[in-house]
């Protein structure tokens, strides 16, 4: 239960160049739109053709430019979901999840599965609605069963909840998670929203400029996502562009301060600080700040931060919960950011 | 009252529906897949019909199937058919020019097709030819039934290129259009205006069935948004 990619294809002034692997998981392909996930999911789907490489899954070839394979779609079994879901609108529920079942010759034996699907995924009464009837919700899940009926190697979801409001898109991940628990196989997530990823997937590969810039377990993608565009990707929002003073010591430009680091500078250019990750009060890194603007969120403050008196430069930001905030509320802060908090970030493919 | 050119001109536009129907779909499939180049220039060919005048058609049809021409003359001395100047002769003049309607709104219908349903189809594992006939074809239902209406009412028009290719011999080859032209020429016009009234009363009809399917096809593409 794996797959394995390593493609390259030319789009125009666009390169893409893949290179990963993914066992018996859920890898997230993280990425902005317009930086090769998607594409890369048609090719391993085999609805688009890279120019060279290879693609295995489970010890199958599907793609191998030297050796002349490239397997049509039909015969490579994977469950590929659409943003849209794709059912087909000239057909009911029922036919829908029957056109999953062509792969199958025994006739009773498909309409036994047919009437299980349909149970687990609540359709019955649906049955002979056609897919334009139906909920958001239920024509996900319609898709779900039309894609498992079809027994697939492994599952790409393709920004699944994309097109949804949020209410409706949480219960509709929470499906999607449980369909993944019971699947036991290798599962391929595109997606820009890290939350929904961080929620999702074991495994990261942040996606830019058509190449994997930082792959490894969610969590270690997380504490240290190595590039400017991965930091950005999973959510760090306070980003500076550095000089180094030496091995642990950088002074931020964007916001005239010097830092010390836990990780030695090497390559980095930027660093970047999770607005929850600063502490209030004396400590390493600290600094006299003066709030810009208090920025409040439902359950959280956010607050704009600039060091010392100057007006040059950028201000940062600050989260934290608000019974926190209303104790301390002032005109200027002491904050400290512990050294393993700063992020070192290299440039990676990004060109900005 | 001799309905003869009801009949013929009726079979003459019904088998030319049913040949543009198969042309104009697949050149219509295939040509929307074409690349940019080939894909501009066999449009300009294929359309070339709809703007030309029906007797430029006709005259470019004699000029390859007439008895002395090559491929008039090759039919003629290898089948011993002479392919002009018979009832079924109007069917070559009447295909040439309503196919460039069927193949314009097959395409067009063809583009607005979601290419997702043709990919996800394939990921199940459902053949091509499924693909086409159960999936596309139905999605573009709508609008290749209404390029078929309509390029039937104007098959059942046709004049110009009929006139020249099939003549008018009464009983024969005589359609509705030519028929009315020789009673007006023969100063019949009670005759002429029965048989007018007999058109107008056919293509009120069609242009009713084409507005009810594109009503239809608006309705349905909303429901599909949804």
């Amino acid at each position: 239960m794996s797959i394995f990619v390593d493609i390259e294809k030319k789009l125009g002034s666009f390169w893409l160049k893949m290179n990963f692997e993914a066992g018996e998981e859920t890898l997230a392909l993280l990425g902005a739109s317009g930086c090769g996930k998607s594409m890369t999911l048609k090719c391993i789907a085999g609805i688009e053709k890279p120019d060279r490489g290879r693609i295995i899954v489970d010890g199958v070839t599907f793609f191998d430019s030297e050796k002349g394979i490239n397997l049509p779609p039909q015969k490579r079994a994977l469950g590929m979901m659409f943003q849209n879901y794709a059912l087909f609108p000239n057909m009911t529920v029922e036919q829908n999840i029957r056109a999953g079942t062509k792969r199958e010759k025994d006739k009773k034996e498909r309409q036994k599965r047919i009437e299980e699907m349909m149970e687990r995924f609540g359709l019955r009464e649906l049955a002979d609605h056609y897919p334009h009837q139906l909920s958001g919700g239920q024509q996900q899940r319609a898709a779900l069963a039309r894609i498992l009926i079809s027994t697939p190697r492994a599952l790409l979801l393709d920004e699944p909840f994309c097109a949804l409001d949020s209410h409706l898109r949480f219960r509709l991940e929470q499906e999607v998670r449980e369909v993944i628990r019971s699947f036991n196989k290798t599962v391929l997530l595109v997606s820009h929203d890290r939350d929904e990823v961080y929620r999702m997937a074991q495994s990261i590969a942040i996606i830019n400029g058509g190449r994997v810039e930082n792959l490894g377990s969610r969590d270690m993608v997380f504490a240290d996502p190595k590039t400017v565009v991965a930091a950005r990707l999973t959510g760090c929002k306070n980003i500076s562009s550095i000089v180094k003073r030496d091995e642990y010591h950088v002074y931020a430009q964007d916001w005239g301060v010097e830092l010390i680091t836990a990780k030695q500078t090497g390559e980095a250019v930027a660093v970047g600080i999770r607005m929850h990750d600063i502490r209030q009060g004396r400590g390493e890194n600290s600094f006299h700040c003066r709030v810009i603007e208090e920025i409040e969120n439902p359950f959280s403050y956010t607050i704009m931060l600039k060091p010392g008196d100057k007006e040059a430069g950028t201000s940062f930001g600050w989260e934290l919960d608000k019974e926190s905030w209303r104790r301390m509320r002032a005109d200027t802060v002491e904050i400290n950011i512990p050294p393993e908090s700063v992020l070192l970030l290299t440039k990676g493919n990004c060109c900005e | 009252m001799d309905w003869f050119p009801l009949i013929n001109s009726l079979r003459i536009a019904g088998i030319s529906t049913v040949i543009i129907f198969f042309t104009g779909i697949f050149s219509a499939y295939y040509i929307a897949k074409a690349p940019r180049v080939i894909k501009g220039f066999l449009d300009v060919i294929l359309t070339l019909p709809l703007v030309l005048p029906p007797t430029v058609v006709g005259y470019l049809l004699l000029l390859a199937l007439g008895p002395r021409r090559p491929v008039g003359a090759w039919l003629l001395a290898v089948f011993g058919v002479k392919v002009t100047m018979t009832w079924w002769s109007a069917i070559f003049a009447t295909t040439v020019v309503i196919f460039p309607l069927m193949y314009r709104t097959a395409r067009g219908a063809f583009e607005s097709f979601d290419e997702t349903l043709a990919y996800s189809a394939q990921t199940l594992g459902l053949s091509n030819s499924y693909i086409f006939w159960r999936i596309r074809m139905p999605y573009c239902r709508q609008g290749i039934l209404a390029g078929m209406v309509l390029a039937f009412a104007r098959a059942l028009g046709e004049y110009g290129a009929t006139s020249m290719i099939a003549g008018y011999t009464p009983g024969h080859t005589a359609t509705i259009s030519t028929t009315v032209y020789q009673l007006w020429r023969t100063n019949d016009d009670a005759l002429a205006l029965k048989w007018v009234m007999v058109n107008m009363a056919i293509s009120f009809a069609v242009l009713l069935a084409v507005n009810l399917l594109e009503k239809q096809s608006a309705t349905q593409a909303k429901g599909r948004r949804q």
